[in-house]
């Protein structure tokens, strides 16, 4: 993408303005006026109307969820991906197909239906669920709940950075370490993790978007219980179908600037990578 | 993935029974797969089991039940039907923005280009309550729309309106690279065999390209069919009309009803994976008749 191609042209003649123009515009009606909506009505009654939905204690403490969720979440899920990488990647055994077939998985699962899951294995009426009220744990409409429901729509992101990276660099460079005497973990922390630094940062960008963004998965097993079980995005829909439309979307501001962060940091990297 | 793959023996020479595993000197693997397997186990695997186990606690007739109500069906026709029409608009503006991306410069490319990812980036109840806004009564297209005498929010068209965003970045995702690597040579043969630039595209371009449209397409496809926040606020969700299959899920949820939650979440899983087993079907047909 930044090195130009060979076809590569300035836009000369009716036909590429044409095209480029209808690109262009498109790309404003689809993804560049739904996002300057957000900001237009996060401001439409002012600055301090705007602010002011970041005071309110339960704004803060959805933020503290939100940033609590994805602490647990994208940790896991890097450890998950670095693990699953190492034995897939660097070594040869069957059932490897199997295994990326099931770790790719969840992509083609609803989020709603990632959510539901949790509540067939954890709800009330769940397989476990007799047994955790038994014993006095909530896992749905809790935040344990919250953090597996992030974590099964989430859990292919870092994998699938990893894994053809670290296929595509072999084990050479590992083998060569060891057969000088150098320890298993030296050799992960020393090798290994320098080759797939940019790759891993990456993963755990997208990874973490995704994890603070959720909203269908957790909002089947939050019980959208305010100022306890709401995660930012559940409380952006709370404050919507309160009318509060300020409040929502300030809230929604602040996911947005998240995103458009990510972005940034994320082009930024792809540059470096290459 | 296929690279990946164990290498087969080839033939009919029966293999002589093969470890698991090659041996290796590298340490580290019963312990790295350990955890994988663990975390698949615990996070996909176990998951999974309860919905394909849960559904069936009234006999295939509870299942058959559960999704062949009116208001099941209306919901996986509109969720499905809105993902496949987003789906095509998306393989043609995601073709034509790859390509204005890769073969034209202009001021401001790489900011386009970063903001194609915006979709993925965006969480999804950001972009449902805008686009509801956005296409409402007092919206800034809504309210233009709607002199003109058309709807588009709380209606079955919201839904697909909502999933043009979503689908778009996987297909130029996909188109790009390809687009990147096309061998400049072969569209020069072409122009100087005397093919204009429309037979050039279609007959030299369009088919190396064909691959890539159809993952993007089924990308878009899949995840537009699953898709909840970037809808739900546009849908209008009335039952039989603009109702989508998740939010019949959670409805049966809020009930209670888990073996009929399940029922049409299996149904929903099941009709993705066969439609990506489809297109990858139709993919490997197309290489093999491509030759080489």
């Amino acid at each position: 993408m930044s090195s130009p191609s060979v076809g590569a042209r300035r836009v000369a003649g009716p036909v590429p303005g044409i095209l480029l123009a209808v690109a262009l515009g498109w790309l404003a009606l689809v993804i560049g006026a739904p996002l300057a909506t957000v900001l237009a009505q996060a401001l439409s009654k002012g600055v301090g109307a705007f602010l002011a939905t970041f005071s309110e204690p339960d704004a803060l403490a959805a933020i503290r969820l939100t940033l609590l969720v994805a602490a647990i979440a994208v940790p896991l899920n890097a450890a998950f991906g670095l693990a699953a990488a190492w034995s897939i990647a660097k070594f040869e055994f069957r059932g490897k197909t199997l295994l990326l077939t099931l770790i790719d998985l969840p992509l083609s699962l609803s989020p709603v239906v990632a959510g539901l899951v949790w509540v067939l294995l954890f709800g009330a009426r769940g397989w476990f669920g007799p047994w955790l009220e038994g014993a006095g744990i909530k896992v749905i409409f809790a935040v344990p709940g919250i953090v597996l429901g992030t974590i099964l729509v989430t859990v292919p992101l870092i994998a699938r950075e990893l894994i053809p990276l670290m296929a595509e660099q072999g084990a050479d460079e590992e083998l060569a370490a060891i057969t000088l005497g150098a320890g298993g973990w030296t050799v992960f922390r020393r090798v290994t993790l320098p080759n797939v630094r940019w790759a891993l940062l990456h993963g755990v960008l997208l990874c973490n978007a995704r994890a603070m963004g959720e909203f269908g998965a957790v909002s089947v097993v939050s019980g959208h219980i305010r100022g306890l079980t709401e995660t930012l995005p559940l409380h952006v829909e709370a404050l919507y179908n309160d009318y509060d439309f300020v409040g929502a979307f300030a809230a929604a501001t602040l996911l947005a600037g998240l995103a458009v962060v990510t972005l940034a940091a994320k082009t930024v990297l792809e540059r470096a990578i290459r | 993935m296929v690279a990946l793959a164990t290498p087969r023996v080839a033939g009919g020479v029966a293999p002589r029974r093969r470890p698991w595993r090659e041996p290796s000197v590298l340490p580290g693997f019963a312990g790295a797969l350990g955890f994988t397997l663990l975390y698949v186990g615990l996070i996909i695997l176990l998951p999974l089991a309860a919905l394909a186990a849960r559904p069936w606690e009234h006999g295939l007739q509870g299942v058959l039940d559960a999704i062949l109500k009116p208001r099941t069906l209306a919901a996986l026709r509109l969720s499905f039907g809105a993902a496949l029409l987003a789906a095509f608009v998306n393989v043609a503006m995601g073709l034509l923005i790859a390509w204005v991306l890769g073969r034209y410069r202009f001021p401001g490319r790489r900011i386009v280009d970063a903001l194609v990812d915006l979709p993925f980036a965006l969480p999804t109840a950001v972009a449902g309550i805008a686009l509801a806004t956005l296409y409402g009564p007092n919206g800034w297209i809504g309210a233009a729309l709607a002199r003109g005498g058309v709807k588009v929010a709380f209606t079955p068209t919201g839904v697909f309106v909502a999933l043009l965003a979503v689908g778009l970045p996987f297909v130029v995702r996909a188109v790009q690279p390809v687009l990147d690597d096309l061998d400049a040579s072969l569209e020069e043969a072409a122009q100087t065999l005397g093919a204009n630039p429309v037979q050039t595209f279609a007959r030299v371009i369009l088919p190396a390209l064909a691959p890539a449209l159809i993952t993007g397409f089924a990308l878009a496809f899949a995840r537009g069919a699953g898709e909840y926040g970037s809808v739900i606020f546009i849908a209008g969700n009335m039952p039989g009309v603009s109702e989508i299959a998740p939010l019949v899920i959670v409805t049966r949820l809020e009930q209670y009803d888990y073996a009929g939650a399940a029922s049409v979440g299996l149904a929903m899983l099941a009709i993705s994976l066969l439609a990506l087993v489809a297109v990858n079907a139709v993919q490997v047909a197309m290489s093999r008749r491509g030759g080489r």
